[in-house]
């Protein structure tokens, strides 16, 4: 089959054979997650090694972690078309396709998690209007959707696809309206990032996550807002430096990556500076008053008072740090080393906040309670980093994701 | 979750939850409909220019 007249105008991709080889090997990968998912959908979830102090897990850990990282979606579309940076129009539809995977993951997983996904619907018939989780369920849903519509246009945009008049109408008129469908994204995007923080903060029988409320919300509400707005922007910026390295072309210029880099750096060093208070606050007031002490939480050979320090210092602070200074954005080692330490702080935040928070003894006869995941829980968390590469590849080979590619890489 | 279901309740949780969720969706929904009523309708009446010009 020709793929000419698939693949847009004025740019170079590389040939049909090296790409099927890329796509083979992640989708080998993929087969093994698929695998792990039907074996866990058809024998139950004795296939993991979840428990009754483990009920949430690797899952919920890897949903949390792919939604902050998905934060780049939406923040850059706030950034875009309601705050107008035009110059991010050269990376948010990169922004979007990493959003839309990200999501698209997350709700995979949720689906594998639930064990009974047939049951999936329930939660909007029966929905529970006091818990947090309905919101996060309703708003992850409500959003997946919206970003799909900002995927679509995108998709539209194929050669082969924009020769169908209506097609092409149709992209247009969604890109006319982007705006709505991006402020809807920003709206439900504060809900469910928030509640998902607001989740660990109202468990009053867990010290250790629980946190002060303004009205019916904890701290962690806005703090999990807070942070995936600050390290998602990290996120988008490695996976397209990673495209670039792998494609070895220029695919953005510098001025889009600096500028959001920046108001990552701005994001990242005001979000932790909330984040030491919150949890100062949280050690010397909240946590005795509990009966505990900040140690009590820190002395496991795993969770140990390094992880605090990690989280807080090395993947919060000197990223910020490195990202609002010219020169730290200016000098690619920094500038690197500055986005995965924010991608690592993010993960480790929603770690701690999952898995450190069922490990914590709650009684003094209590122990430390210790998890190790089961191979296909490995299997099905490693499933969307393949599904991620293989729909970025394709998005890349047949899709004008990069607006600034032609200019950047001339054919002779 | 509808009002006539025997689960609903008129109290400001459910109005707040379900309201929440009808106003997102009626947005997306209104939205799509909107565009593809008008690329129909661009499509009818012969605007079928394909620079638009919109990137």
């Amino acid at each position: 089959m020709n793929e000419t007249p698939l693949i847009p105008a004025g740019v170079k991709r590389c040939s049909k054979w090296q790409f099927s080889l890329w796509i083979a090997a992640a989708t080998a990968v993929l087969l093994w997650g698929v695998y792990a998912m039907f074996l866990i959908w058809y024998k139950g979830l004795n296939q993991t090694n979840m428990n009754d102090a483990y009920g949430f897990a690797l899952w919920i850990w890897a949903d949390l972690a792919v939604i902050a990282l998905g934060g780049g979606a939406f923040f850059s579309g706030f950034l875009t078309y309601i705050i107008a940076k035009a110059e991010l129009k050269n990376i948010i539809n990169f922004a979007v396709i990493i959003g839309f995977i990200c999501y698209s993951s997350a709700l995979l997983i949720l689906a594998i998690d639930v064990g009974q996904p047939l049951r999936a619907w329930f939660i909007f018939w029966h929905a529970n209007v006091h818990s947090m989780l309905t919101e996060v369920a309703f708003c992850l849903s409500c959003y997946f959707a919206v970003l799909t519509i900002e995927f679509i246009p995108l998709i539209l945009e194929n050669p082969r696809l924009a020769k169908k008049p209506f097609l092409h109408h149709l992209s247009h008129n969604m890109h006319g309206i982007m705006a709505i469908f991006a402020a809807t994204g920003v709206f439900l995007s504060f809900f469910h990032q928030g509640s998902l923080g607001g989740v660990a903060g109202v468990l009053y029988g867990r010290p250790f996550a629980f946190r002060e409320h303004i009205l019916i919300w904890p701290f962690t509400f806005f703090l999990f807002t807070w942070s995936a707005a600050a390290y998602g922007p990290c996120f988008t910026i490695l996976v397209t430096k990673i495209t670039e390295k792998i494609t070895r072309k220029k695919l953005v210029k510098d001025n889009v990556i600096q500028l959001f880099a920046k108001i990552s750096g701005w994001m990242i060093i005001t979000y932790i500076i909330a984040k030491t208070i919150d949890t100062i606050y949280w050690a010397l007031v909240t946590a005795p008053g509990m009966g505990f002490t900040l140690m009590d939480f820190y002395n496991n050979s795993t969770y140990h008072i390094g992880m605090l320090f990690a989280e807080i210092v090395i993947c919060g602070f000197i990223p910020g740090l490195i990202l609002i200074t010219k020169r730290g954005r200016e000098n690619s080692f920094l500038l690197m080393s500055a986005i995965i330490l924010g991608v690592i702080g993010v993960s480790l935040n929603r770690w701690v906040m999952v898995l450190q928070v069922m490990a914590v003894p709650v009684f003094s006869f209590n122990d430390w309670y210790t998890y190790m995941p089961s191979w296909q829980e490995v299997a099905t968390t490693v499933l969307p980093l393949a599904y991620g590469i293989i729909l970025i590849s394709l998005a890349h080979r047949y899709l004008p994701v990069f607006p600034q590619e032609k200019e950047l890489n001339p054919i002779d | 979750m509808f009002p006539f279901c025997f689960e609903w309740a008129w109290d400001i949780s459910h109005l707040v939850f379900m309201g929440g969720l009808w106003y997102a969706l009626s947005i997306i929904g209104a939205g799509m409909t909107f565009v593809i009523v008008k690329s129909i309708f661009d499509c009818s009446g012969g605007h079928d220019d394909q620079n638009h010009g919109h990137h």
